[in-house]
């Protein structure tokens, strides 16, 4: 008989299984994503996955960490993922893999390992990629509907083994800027945000695509809510700070400043507020306190996006509130029964 | 603090933070009667069964014993005796398994029982039918005796929480029934079978407590319970008695918890519920407290479930302490194979046992025997990702992840402001853990490594100040002997004639010369008196008393002489307070004399007076023993005084 503390009663809850909803969440946005933008996006993951695992392997061995445990805690992949549907679909081999492998040696082993990363490992990567080589990751190919259309599996294996598309007719014709990045673009050139959002490029309510995407991860987000995987604190307070932010902008000068609508379904912030935010590990940990740090990334990102120097913005706005959730769980624990204080 | 003071009424049901929604397993056992567990060959009655202090032994080994005698008593405050819960014979005091998380041995009495189950022929108690005559501190006197202690798994001395205090306003008394942990069913059959009994022990409570209303808490998964504990009620026509129902979720009888639902208010940290005026018991502990009293029932069985998905029959039991684990697993159709774990209490707050030889003590409730499927697999941790699942389950408002980082990291100032011991361990974090963590346990390590650390400290600083004491002390004798010796060459050298020292020498015959003319040996009281006078003298200390204490010695009555010496002590004392050393001293010349007191009474009369004079004295003693704890500084003249004035007593009855 195991002498063992209590409590005695099986634990339901695991991380593999928290990670593997996490990975099964995205499947739908990873979908429409790859109707939309050919399948580079899978192409993007498959690389992605396995450079990861092959990383965390090498540095479970090196650290002296069971392998078979750790690798089958699901985290490697959902970092993968996270990283690679930000990537272009259209983009060469080695730009997934460098992405996953930094992300998982520098911004995962290197602090520790799991749970003790104080960054976002997939940001991470995604930031180093996007500082590294911006031209790269800025050009995304044209979605379905726009310009010449999804690009042909065979010109995202070409682009991606050999660099080249002189054979499609050239990088040019296959790719475009994000919806973020043209109205960033016009505005800069003195355009109105209505005359930016004139072309093709936009569809009913957002870049064209790219709102169907958006919808496809927001419900993939409110599963998760849903089956309790991730608090309603931090999607809401993300999308929440994102939306009263650019509509008080938008109502004092429509010309100069995009919808909230557009805003929120346009570029990254509903992957960012569901999926990527709430990685626990890197959030803050308090009920209150995962309010304030959702705010934060949501009004950094409108910040960063208006007047920074990059279209989209959720990567740093994370990256950012990452090193003040210590500081910000510190500053809103709870009250404890017993205690006189604040009343919640 | 939360919401809500004002009176209790029990008519709202306020909810607390977090908590789980558990399979309760309770029908396993639910449905059974409560079943008597025969005697067993052997009692095992470990001496410690809840915090403060252990019983004491008052029989040996080779005793014969009868039910409900008491066979060890309380040592300290926070004690209670222990009573035989059969008859039999003591064949062992030692050290034996008990049922204890660190898996130790401890002291217990073991019986061989006879099986005639004998009660003593006169009970130690008396039975009080009606109490209400009986005031509050008698009645916990009463209660103390019986040995009760709280049944619902702490066991803390019952009579200590009936005792409110003079200045605490008790509003409302609560019974807690709910009975959160999964698997337990003992208060629930409890409840449905002997209502009668809880109810009256409510009423009984109330009139120690003084309190005007008394709610019972019981979950909503025990209507049975429910409509039997209403029925009680309404027989006795007691208004001031409510069965309030709380929902089923753990820790919903936690007693912080169970007192938040029915009253809305927090039990402040680190005080106790009656700082909010409210005194909590267990159901079991109200109906063990009543039979107590008006019965004479001391606390030597109790009922308890055994149950788990490894025993064949589980069922509750009503069970005599001592009786061994392994006799209820028998009783109840025995294991399917080894169990899993072999638990005591419940699966969220129990710990497990290491082996079925350790007897049931009275705060048992359950015996818990696991399959594979219900228990948690043996597994190493996954590091913690910090989903907060734990602070959105804690019923205490804790940030778990928080405490977890520090306890781990032996931070524990750290741990500490996060609040580290307003965790009750009720286990809800850990349930919910997705990597597994055994939380509970790094904030047990943390509270014991703190513990240590204030027991060390303490320890230190008590060493540190006995150290400078004594430094103190020998400067001072080392200053006190400069000053008498330059005292002395300063009357050597000015007056030969008129010094201390003769007047000295004359007390000293003077006191000779009386002891030979009473026709009695040298009196050592009475040389004593004269030394003690000589020291006082020469201390200069107490220069008005010396007189007088010559003049009493001189009529040579020993008790005068004593209460007169015993004066000066005192005065002695008072003047120079900074020398606790004189304590011994003070108790050995008491002692001598009450000695020669019996001597002279002897000497002086028949043997009958004498043997009065010697019980007196000693009743005297005892009587003063009590105040002897609080007043450690006074009482060895207290008692000087009362035995020297029993002793003269006696003399006169003799006379």
């Amino acid at each position: 008989m195991a002498r063992l503390s209590s409590p005695h009663l099986p634990v339901q809850a695991s991380v593999s299984v928290v990670m593997r909803r996490v990975v099964i969440a995205l499947i739908p946005g990873i979908a429409v994503m790859t109707f939309f933008f050919g399948v580079g996006v899978l192409l993007n993951i498959g690389i992605a996955a396995v450079t990861a695992l092959l990383a965390e392997s090498i540095m479970l061995k090196l650290r002296g960490r069971e392998l078979g445990r750790f690798l089958s805690d699901w985290t490697a992949v959902v970092t993968a993922v996270l990283l690679a549907i930000g990537l272009p679909p259209l983009a060469p081999w080695w730009l997934p893999a460098m992405g996953a492998f930094f992300a998982l040696v520098f911004g995962k082993h290197l602090y520790g390992g799991m749970g003790y990363n104080p960054f976002n490992p997939a940001m991470i990567g995604y930031v180093v990629l996007l500082i590294a080589f911006p031209t790269q990751m800025t050009l995304w190919p044209t979605p379905l509907g726009v310009g010449d259309g999804v690009a042909s599996p065979l010109a995202v294996l070409t682009y991606a083994i050999g660099n080249d598309l002189a054979a499609f007719g050239g990088l040019d014709a296959m790719t475009g800027a994000t919806p973020l990045d043209h109205v960033k673009t016009q505005l800069s050139l003195s355009q109105t945000v209505a005359e930016a959002q004139g072309g093709n490029m936009f569809g009913l309510f957002a870049g064209q695509g790219w709102e169907w995407l958006n919808l496809a991860f927001l419900a993939g987000g409110l599963w998760l809510l849903t089956n309790r995987t991730i608090r309603w604190q931090i999607p809401v307070s993300v999308l929440g700070s994102l939306a009263i932010i650019s509509t008080l902008f938008w109502l004092g000068d429509s010309d100069r400043f995009a919808s909230p609508l557009f805003h929120l379904t346009s570029g990254a912030a509903i992957v960012g507020a569901f999926f990527i935010a709430t990685d626990p590990v890197t959030a803050s940990t308090t009920p209150r306190g995962r309010l304030y740090y959702g705010a934060g990334i949501g009004v950094l990102t409108y910040i960063i996006r208006n007047w920074g120097g990059y279209p989209d913005a959720i990567a740093f706005a994370v990256l950012l509130m990452n090193m003040a959730a210590p500081t910000i769980d510190e500053y809103t624990q709870p009250r404890v029964y017993g205690h006189e204080g604040r009343k919640d | 603090m939360s919401a809500a003071a004002g009176m209790v009424t029990g008519a709202k049901v306020w909810k607390f933070p977090g908590g789980l929604k558990l399979n309760g397993h309770k029908t396993l056992s639910a449905t059974s009667a409560i079943e008597d567990a025969p005697i067993p060959a052997y009692l095992i009655l470990p001496l410690a069964q809840h915090i403060g202090a252990a019983a004491k032994p008052v029989v040996e080994v080779g005793d014969q014993v009868y039910k409900g005698q008491t066979i060890a008593a309380p040592d300290g405050f926070v004690s209670t005796p222990i009573h035989a819960s059969s008859s039999g014979k003591v064949v062992a005091i030692e050290e034996r398994p008990v049922a204890h998380p660190s898996g130790l041995s401890a002291m217990c009495i073991v019986i061989e029982t006879d099986g005639l189950d004998t009660p003593l022929s006169t009970p130690e108690l008396e039975a009080h039918p009606d109490y209400s005559e009986l005031d509050p501190s008698h009645l916990r006197n009463l209660v103390r005796q019986a040995g009760v202690v709280g049944l619902g798994g702490a066991a803390f001395p019952s009579f200590i929480k009936l005792n409110p205090g003079p200045d605490a306003q008790v509003d409302a008394l609560i019974l807690n029934g709910a009975e959160c942990e999964p698997y337990i069913t003992c208060d629930q059959v409890l409840m449905r079978e002997q209502a009668d009994d809880i109810a009256r022990g409510a009423q009984l409570i109330m009139h120690a407590v003084q309190a005007t209303t008394c709610l019972i808490g019981v979950e909503d998964n025990k209507s049975e319970s429910i409509a039997a504990l209403n029925k009680a009620i309404d027989a006795l026509d007691d208004r001031r008695i409510k069965v309030v129902v709380v929902p089923t979720r753990y820790p919903q009888g936690g007693e912080k918890q169970l007192v938040q639902a029915l009253t809305g208010r927090e039990v402040p940290s680190e005080g106790l519920p009656l700082d909010i005026g409210i005194v909590c018991h267990n159901v079991g502990t109200a109906a063990t407290v009543w039979r107590a009293v008006t019965r004479a029932e001391p606390l030597i069985s109790r009922v308890m479930t055994v149950t788990g998905g490894a025993i064949k029959q589980p069922r509750n039991f009503n069970v005599r302490i001592g009786t061994p684990v392994s006799e209820l697993l028998a009783l109840s159709g025995g294991t399917q194979g080894t169990p899993a774990r072999l638990v005591m209490g419940g699966p969220m707050m129990g710990f497990a046992l290491t082996s079925d030889a350790v007897p049931v003590v009275k705060a048992t409730n359950c015996i818990l025997a696991t399959t594979e499927a219900e228990t948690a697999p043996v597994e190493d941790a996954m590091p913690c990702i910090r989903c907060g699942e734990c602070a959105e389950v804690c019923p205490a408002g804790l940030l778990p992840q928080q405490l977890y980082w520090h306890s781990r990291a032996r931070d524990l100032d750290r741990a500490q402001e996060y609040k580290l011991f307003d965790c009750i361990e009720c286990g809800c974090c850990a349930q919910v853990c997705p990597s597994h963590i055994p939380l509970v346990q790094f904030y047990r390590f943390a509270k014991t490594e703190i513990w240590e650390a204030e027991r060390d400290k303490r320890k230190s600083n008590h060493a540190r100040e006995r150290h400078e004491f004594r430094q103190d002390r020998l400067d001072r004798e080392e200053a006190e002997k400069k000053a008498r010796l330059a005292a002395k060459k300063a009357a050597l050298k000015k007056d030969t004639s008129a010094a201390n020292p003769v007047a000295e020498a004359i007390a000293r015959a003077k006191a000779r010369k009386a002891e030979t003319a009473s026709g009695q040996p040298a009196d050592p009281v009475a040389d004593m008196i004269a030394q003690a006078k000589a020291k006082a003298d020469g201390n200069k200390k107490i220069p008005e008393k010396p007189a007088s204490t010559e003049n009493s010695s001189s009529t040579d009555d020993p008790v005068a002489a004593a209460i007169a010496r015993a004066k000066a002590k005192a005065d002695q004392k008072k003047t120079d307070s900074a020398a606790p050393s004189d304590d011994p001293v003070a108790a050995a010349i008491a002692r001598a004399k009450a000695k020669a007191a019996e001597k002279s009474d002897e000497k002086s009369d028949d043997p009958v007076a004498a043997a009065i004079a010697k019980a007196k004295a000693r009743k005297a003693e005892q009587q003063s023993a009590p105040e002897e704890k609080p007043t450690a500084d006074d009482d060895p003249v207290a008692a000087a005084i009362a035995r020297a004035k029993a002793a003269a007593a006696a003399k006169k009855d003799g006379d």
